[in-house]
């Protein structure tokens, strides 16, 4: 474990000094100005802009900053042929990926401390208090985190076989696809076809469902934050368990393709 | 005692858009290397060596044969430990300072980070850079990255270093500066696997040499016992000779050329040898030396190569007048 935490330190330190992070999170700060902006033109509602825009931010720019950044993490060491003086020493290949995952996630994890500091000062600057419902916004910045550990895991599980061009296509693509699993299950229902039917409540089952982080009971998550409601602790104990049983499957399967892999 | 053990290695790279056809890196490579010793792995570009030290070192998996370093099959993770590697045309973070690499470096070997960073720091002057020790990777010279490179593959006191060109974008201080890190090593009972096509370091620092091409095995042993090592001729350099003289050396069987003022004149053997030094002498000229020529290594691996090349398009000649 030891390795893989130094693996993770390096990979975090390398995100750090990369100049796109640091852009992405200028324009997320900027988008949270804009919707303190927003905020004091709609009357009454200014709390609730604030809060929405700027977990639809949060949301929008982890997920960016995951694909981006995740597609690329294993294949450019295998490009720039830094893996050569890293599996020859007493590294599993196993460590590797998983510091690799960690050091992604560590990062994100500081940019989310970042953004939600930014809305709370957004909040605390339009409004000069603090309300304790504040702080359900946290849990929506948490299920945003278990919908990053996902999209970071599919984006490396991509990235240990594929370009980084192709790898954001394929996460991309299953990210928008995981948005729609709870419709795919209704089409099963509408469509006449059994074995259509079959192969799409299959398909929503076994594609990654980001519904689950969304959802709280009949209430979008992020959007019953806005309306300062309490998520339901049920719902985000069973994102929690199915965000990190996805990953650590999605993991799993990257370490074994890397396993079988030639470093030409 | 063997620390390094091949036995029948073979390696092909599938190829193709299919990955359907089969490029044979490799062809049932044996040999072993004994604890202590320095080991020059020679070939011509795309002879095998990267090849095999990509295997040895878990990069690349064989297609056939075994190997064992340190008695440990090669895909056992902890022999790493007591190994060191430099890759040919190293690359490394170039976010990373050189220090803060080698720090990195000497952890993933499980120092703790106070040892590690003095360890660092004692690379960093060994390979001559503690004046570097703050500037980014990505703005070290080719050289520089280089000892960067030897540095990182030292990091753990290894027991065995496996260097991949090691003397690649090095001028010559440099690579007289890695030289003597060799025989450092040498001196202290670390057993060193090198590659590398510059026949030159090779002939200086290696006990025993393996010549590779096209993925087979040619020669391996001491250089004593590949290279013959009878005098094959003898070479005197005179100055000062006049014309007519050189006409007289001529017809004693000697092949003249001149340098500068010097005039260098190739004997068969030393029949003419006395005859050819009076005739300087008495022409007014003088003798600076007299020197036996051996068969150089450079010499012996060409001739192997190109013994190869023939005997190859020799079989390939006879397998298409067969098909015919």
């Amino acid at each position: 474990m030891r390795k893989v935490l130094i693996i993770a330190r390096t990979t975090f330190k390398e995100n750090i000094r990369d100049k796109i992070l640091y852009n992405l999170l200028f324009f997320t700060l900027a988008i949270i100005g804009v919707s303190v902006a927003l905020g004091q033109v709609s009357i009454g509602h200014e709390q609730k802009i604030i809060i929405d825009m700027s977990l639809s931010a949060i949301s929008l720019f982890g997920t960016l900053i995951a694909i981006f950044i995740g597609t690329g993490l294993v294949y450019k060491e295998l490009d720039k042929r830094t893996i050569y003086n890293l599996i020859s020493k007493p590294v599993r290949r196993s460590e590797f990926i998983l510091g690799k995952y960690l050091g992604l996630m560590s990062t994100l994890l500081v940019n989310l401390a970042l953004m939600s500091a930014g809305a709370y000062l957004a909040l605390w600057l339009l409004g000069k208090s603090v309300q304790s419902e504040f702080l359900y916004v946290l849990a929506a910045v948490y299920a945003i985190f278990l919908q990053l550990m996902l999209v970071t895991a599919i984006a490396l599980m991509f990235s240990t076989f594929s370009t980084p061009v192709l790898s954001a296509v394929f996460t991309f693509a299953l990210w928008v696809i995981g948005h729609f699993s709870t419709e795919m299950k209704r089409l099963a229902d509408i469509l006449r076809s059994a074995v259509t039917g079959h192969i799409c409540v299959a398909l929503s089952y076994a594609l990654p469902n980001f519904s689950n982080f969304t959802i709280s009971g009949r209430e979008n998550l992020l959007k019953s934050a806005a309306h300062f409601h309490a998520p339901q602790l049920t719902t985000l104990m069973l994102a929690t368990a199915y965000g990190f049983l996805y990953s650590a499957l999605l993991l799993t399967l990257a370490v074994f393709i890397f396993q079988k892999r030639d470093f030409k | 005692m063997n620390v390094v053990e091949i036995t029948h290695l073979t390696k092909d790279y599938r190829t193709g858009f299919w990955f359907h056809k089969r490029r044979r890196a490799l062809e049932d490579l044996s040999l072993t290397v004994q604890a202590g010793e320095i080991f020059g792995f020679l070939g011509p570009n795309g002879a095998g060596k990267t090849t095999t030290l990509k295997i040895l070192m878990g990069l690349i998996r064989p297609t056939a044969g075994k190997a064992r370093i340190l008695g440990c099959p090669i895909d056992h993770v902890q022999m790493h430990q007591e190994i060191g590697f430099l890759p040919e045309n190293p690359y490394f973070y170039e976010y990373l300072t050189g220090r803060e690499y080698l720090i990195y470096t000497a952890e993933l070997f499980g120092r703790g980070r106070a040892a590690a960073q003095s360890r660092a720091v004692e690379l960093m002057e060994m390979v001559r850079l503690e004046e570097s020790l703050k500037i980014p990777l990505r703005k070290f010279s080719k050289g520089m990255i280089q000892r960067i490179g030897i540095a990182q593959a030292l990091i753990n006191d290894p027991r065995i270093v496996f260097l991949d060109e090691p003397m690649s974008g090095l001028d010559p201080v440099g690579r007289r500066e890695v030289r003597d890190i060799i025989m450092n090593l040498r001196a202290r009972g670390v057993t060193v696997f090198f590659s590398s096509h510059i026949l030159a370091d090779v002939e200086s620092l290696c006990d025993r040499v393996a010549i590779l091409n096209r993925g087979r095995l040619l020669d391996i042993g001491r250089l004593t016992e590949i290279l013959r090592m009878e005098v094959s001729a003898l070479e005197v350099m005179a100055k000062d000779v006049q014309a007519v003289t050189l006409e007289r050396l001529q017809q004693l069987g000697g092949q003249t050329h001149a340098i500068g003022d010097r005039l260098h004149i190739t004997l068969p053997d030393d029949r003419s040898l006395l005859e050819v030094i009076m005739t300087v002498q008495e022409g007014g000229g003088k003798v600076i030396s007299v020197n036996p020529v051996r068969e150089s290594l450079e010499e012996f691996f060409l001739k192997r190569i190109d013994a190869q090349y023939v005997s190859s398009h020799q079989y390939a000649q006879a397998g298409s007048e067969i098909s015919r």
